[in-house]
């Protein structure tokens, strides 16, 4: 969720009202954001400093002011900068009525034009404008301005791949405009902070060389053969979209009339971008919420005017918003209930729905389960009355989770001690520490972990035991594990191409090896299973082989790397490989950090997955 | 002397009132005084005899002291070693070892002896003509045992030089105690079954047990704390009529876990920073997908439908056939609404517990994989209010009366809901878990029947389970590095009681 830093006495001055902490908390606790810090600039300096080694800062010029750090919805992007907060909370507490966002008149006006030109097509295809005229900013208004482009260029825009938006004083430049894309040779201008000038190609390598904040977004333009950019009558150049405007057209506090661009590879999300910034800024124009159209031609010589600021109108009925929230209210009264959340809603004639008028602020709302929520929310989700279902339905755990929970307490009886180790591993962890190789045919691999503990998905719940071993080394011998859980291995009858398999997985650490122990719970294992030793003679145990399809047995052999030769056995079930038991190898012991002799036993459980009468039960549901 | 007959005569002259001094009982029996006070202290905790210390102290030379006895003292004998015409210091170390050291230092302080500088390499030269060997006497007369002939003035010096030590030990009076008889009883540590058989019991004195000590430990294993807590959930759920989901499938695609939820193609959870993709298998080829549903699901993303107007951007197929480490038990869920869909709509709850991944670094709160509990319910006409009332009942069986609900964003769910709990134990409102209906882009492509509503909530297993059992770091509960013995330690979960 995006944090939005505020100024709090300046948003209480919007507000009209001072709050306590706990006050405001409340308020913003019935909206649904949340005051998730209270902090200042010199608060938030002394931090930075304080992770940083080198590089004094003047902890003195910093502002003491609060700032409150508010948590706000992911969806509502007319609430990252103080304005957007201030008026919908003015609107929920209804001291205000939503803003109605209308265009200037252009009649007998020249109205700003901006000529898309097709290479624009190979890079970044769309363009949409707006013009903010005597717009009225002191520093507190520009800065909020300057932030909330950073939190949408960081939010919505994701790190401006889908849009960037461009801010331009429109004295210092002369319309019409165009925007084009050129081979980056050709793309020459003085940018943003910078005193020479620069082209295109040679600027995007000073900034992956020299600025740790630019260089993140020259990855988005770097490898095409023409780069967007935008330009004046006298090719005075705006901006090289989405990395840098030009130095020329720079805003500043005196700047009156804002030229607004937003480039982008997704035209709904332009739109919605600049209509969230002419929403918030117009209010400081000099016919507030009065924005000036801009006329954008495209390739094929196809107006359109920017901003689109219809409202979008949507009739929703009222049996549904009461038959979703549990509710039986009157149209009038629901929509009274949305014209605090913004939306101007008006009861039908004949009462059997609300007519809302979804206001450029509100790109949120697609379906009217949007509009439902912001009922309730406005009538209050802690008034509701708890109702509870009359859906009947009988309770039923999965066979092999169930299963497993029996089997668990069987084993922790049987003085083995339950650990949960994590599914993800190293890639030396699941092989080489196992003196096994990866043939490739085996471990689902992760692209891109953020901890490089993470390589592979684990096909064998062993090291997860021997690295807790490891990490328990102080616990008296013998130490008896066990583990019920998942591997993860390459399957070509699932999909997606991996399945999940239920393991058993036990160790028994001490100073001398004992293979019997660990045979003997296999052999407990099995008896509690109600699986029947392949060769025992008694007849009893018959009738369950048959039941089954066989009984369970051991065979020695030296197939598994991670055990010590002649001390290795396979199980099998229905003469099929299920598991096998051993004592683990001195290397692997060694590469796993451990000083005491292990031995082991892993079980796949999944065979054992049948019912009282041994009919088999499905595990691989999905 | 054995020592069975040592104690029959301690406790016979016991007996006859006559052990004054337990140091001239070892001496008249010619054992080493520790031995008998052994034997005493075993009889005072049978309550046979008491013990009355008797206090003793004197005055002995210590092992530096010793040797100079019968010698002379160290700075005399450096005195003497001084020619008239001086020596060096090295010289006089050389011929005198140990006492040549201690010497010159009291003899330099006695003022008997100086340091001549004048010829060259300093020298030590006599200062008076003669001197008396004061210390001599008194060494002599303590190692011969005659201490009564000394006085304190004497001493105190000699003692500051740790020549001299004062020595001090105890011996007893002893005298009968409560039980005292002139046989001790052998008691027995424990009832056994010979005892039993031959009736020994009846006259048998058994020593008493020590009843503030803890017992053993049993042997036996233990289970896992935070699975502990998954069974009671699951009992939770399946006592309120719950069906279990299969969630043994921790590879999914994008589709299921993204897409068929309604969330776009664009969202930041999508971004590789927060989710586990995978390079193998890297994709689930389209195919494996309901083609129909597929369709849909494109449709209603990029231009709505049902009701809804969509997101209005460009559905790509490749991207959600991009595998990953499920990233929510919703995705399994998707699958199970999808499924009941095709099998014919019929009311259903389900849950399930699992495991869960995100691309996250790991500290004291966060790990890459957790468990993650959900609850489902689907049926015609369900509500918000419903949705309030299920968790309240499902919260109540945590002992968690207090709810309040948050506004809050879910990409899939709408109205969403956070779950806030007041927590008695903490003190303050927690924040317990998300809440929400499913969107109808989400359950309408599906093949839901129109009018069915889907309401759910999710929670983390782990963090209840640190609040329940007071554990600070998540490494302590899940993954290798968990405690053995706080597992050893851990208590029944009695959530759901």
């Amino acid at each position: 969720m995006p944090v939005v830093g505020v100024n709090r006495d300046k948003l209480f001055e919007a507000l009209g009202q001072k709050y306590t902490e706990e006050e405001f908390e409340e308020l913003c606790f019935e909206y649904g954001i949340e005051l998730d810090d209270v902090t200042s600039e010199k608060e938030m300096l002394r931090k930075e400093l304080a992770t940083r080694t080198t590089g004094a800062a003047d902890l003195g010029a910093a502002s003491e002011e609060v700032i409150y750090k508010i948590d706000i919805p992911a969806n509502r992007y007319d609430m990252l900068c103080l304005e957007g907060i201030a008026r919908s909370l003015n609107i929920f507490r209804q001291r205000e009525t939503p803003p109605l966002y209308r265009l200037a008149d252009m009649a007998g006006k020249q109205i700003v034009r901006m000529t898309v030109k097709p290479e624009t097509a190979l890079v970044r295809p769309f363009v949409v404008c707006a013009v903010l005229r005597g717009i009225d900013f002191d520093s507190v208004r520009y800065n909020s301005f300057i932030d909330l482009q950073d939190k949408l260029h960081q939010n919505l825009c994701r790190q401006r791949t889908l849009v960037a938006v461009g801010t331009h004083d429109l004295a210092k430049i002369r319309a019409p405009f165009t925007y084009e894309a050129l081979p980056p040779e050709d793309i020459r201008f003085v940018p943003l902070k910078q005193t020479r000038e620069f082209n295109a190609r040679e600027l995007l390598q000073h900034y992956l060389a020299n600025d740790q904040k630019l260089k993140k977004f020259v990855p988005i333009i770097q490898n095409s053969l023409v780069y967007p950019a935008i330009y004046d009558a006298d090719r005075t150049l705006l901006s090289l979209p989405p990395v840098i405007n030009g130095a020329h057209s720079a805003i500043s506090l005196d700047t009156r009339d804002v030229f607004i661009e937003c480039t982008a590879t997704d035209l709904t999300k332009a739109k919605i971008v600049l209509n969230t910034v002419v929403a918030m800024f117009s209010q400081y124009c000099s016919t507030p919420f009065e924005i000036e159209p801009v006329e954008v031609v495209d390739a094929l010589g196809d107006t359109q005017v920017y901003p689109q600021l219809d409202t979008r109108q949507m009739d929703v009925a009222v049996p549904y918003i009461n038959s979703c929230i549990g509710l039986d209210l009157q149209a009038d009264k629901i929509a009274q209930l949305l014209s605090k959340m913004q939306l101007s809603a008006a009861a039908a004639p004949d009462g059997s729905s609300v007519v809302v008028q979804v206001p450029i602020t509100r790109s949120d709302v697609l379906h009217a389960c949007d509009v439902m929520e912001d009922v309730a929310i406005a009538y209050g989700y802690n008034n509701l009355v708890k109702t509870v279902p009359s859906t009947v339905t009988a309770g039923k755990e999965l066979p092999l989770n169930q299963m497993c929970e029996l089997l668990r307490g069987e084993c922790a009886m049987a003085g083995f001690t339950e650990v949960l180790t994590w599914a993800l591993c190293s890639h030396a962890e699941n092989f080489s520490k196992l003196r096994q190789q990866d043939d490739g045919t085996t471990a689902a691999c992760i692209g891109n972990p953020a901890t490089a503990e993470f390589e592979v998905c684990r096909t064998s719940l062993l090291p997860g035991a021997l690295k807790t071993l490891a990490a328990n080394k102080d616990i008296p011998l013998p130490v008896k594990l066990f583990e019920v859980s998942d591997v993860i291995l390459l399957s070509s009858q699932k999909g997606c191409g991996a399945e999940n398999r239920r393991r058993l997985v036990a160790v028994l650490c001490d100073r001398a090896a004992s293979f019997e122990v660990i045979h003997g719970l296999l052999n407990r294992v099995m008896e509690v299973l109600q699986v029947p030793y392949a060769a025992d003679p008694d007849p009893t145990l018959q009738r369950q082989r048959q039941l089954l399809g066989g009984g369970y047995d051991w065979r020695a052999d030296d197939d598994s790397p991670a055990f010590f030769p002649g001390r290795h056995a396979s199980v099998y079930f229905r003469d099929r490989r299920v598991g096998e038991f051993g004592i683990v190898h001195p290397e692997v012991l060694e590469a796993f950090d451990l000083n005491n002799t292990v031995a082991a036993l892993e079980l796949d459980l999944e065979p054992f997955c049948f019912d009282q009468l041994g009919r088999p039960m499905e595990t691989q549901i999905l | 002397m054995a020592a069975l007959q040592l104690e029959t005569d301690l406790l016979a002259q016991v007996g006859a009132g006559q052990l004054a001094d337990s140091a001239e009982f070892a001496e008249a029996h010619n054992v080493d005084h520790q031995a008998v006070v052994g034997l005493l202290k075993s009889l005072v905790m049978a309550d046979m005899v008491v013990m009355e210390a008797i206090e003793h102290s004197r005055l002995t030379v210590t092992p530096a002291g010793q040797l100079y006895v019968g010698v002379a003292a160290p700075e005399v004998q450096v005195f003497n070693a001084v020619p008239a015409e001086g020596i060096t210091l090295a010289d006089l170390k050389t011929q005198l070892g140990v006492a040549g050291d201690v010497g010159f230092k009291q003899a330099m302080q006695n003022k008997w002896v100086g340091i001549d500088k004048s010829g060259g390499e300093p020298k030590v030269v006599r200062k008076v003509e003669s001197v008396q060997d004061t210390v001599l006497p008194i060494l002599n007369a303590l190692a011969a045992g005659q201490e009564g002939s000394l006085n304190e003035a004497e001493l105190t010096p000699l003692m500051r030089r740790k020549l001299v030590a004062k020595e001090a030990w105890k011996t007893w009076k002893v005298g009968k105690g409560p039980c005292f008889a002139l046989q001790r009883k052998k008691a027995a540590t424990e009832l056994t079954t010979d005892m039993l058989q031959s009736g020994a019991w009846r006259d048998t004195t058994f020593k008493p047990y020590n009843f503030d000590a803890l017992g053993l430990p049993p042997s036996g294993g233990h289970l896992h704390p935070l699975l502990k807590v998954r069974t009671q959930f699951r009992k939770i759920f399946t006592q309120m009529g719950f069906e279990e989901m299969p969630t043994n499938n921790y590879v999914e695609s994008s589709f299921w876990n993204f897409d068929a939820l309604f969330q776009p193609q664009q969202h930041p959870a999508r971004d590789a920073h927060d989710t586990f993709f995978l390079t193998k298998p890297a994709a689930t080829p389209a195919s494996n997908f309901p083609a129909d549903y597929l369709e849909r699901v494109k449709q209603t993303h990029q231009h709505g439908g049902f009701g809804s107007i969509g997101y209005g951007y460009d559905w790509k197929v490749a991207e959600a056939e991009k595998n990953l480490l499920r990233t929510h038990t919703t995705a399994v869920s998707s699958r199970m609404l999808y499924r009941l869909a095709q099998e014919g709509f019929h009311p259903a709850k389900y849950f399930s517990i699992d495991r869960v991944f995100r691309n996250e670094a790991i500290d004291r709160t966060h790990l890459a994989e957790f468990h993650q509990i959900e609850g489902v319910v689907c049926d015609y006409g369900l509500t918000l209010s419903d949705l309030i009332g299920t968790l309240q009942q499902f919260f109540d069986r945590l002992g968690l009366k207090k709810l309040r609900f948050k506004p809050a964003f879910n990409p899939y769910t709408e109205p969403s809901m956070e779950i806030f709990s007041y927590s008695e134990q903490l003190e303050k409102w927690i924040e317990v878990g998300n809440s929400g209906m499913f969107r109808p882009e989400m359950l309408r492509p599906m093949g839901l029947p129109e009018g069915v509503n889907v309401i759910a909530w999710g929670l983390g297993l782990e963090r209840p389970t640190m609040i329940l059992y007071q554990v600070d770091n998540i490494r302590d509960l899940f993954g290798h590095k968990v405690s053995l013995s706080m597992v050893r330690k851990n208590a029944i979960c009695r959530l759901g009681l």
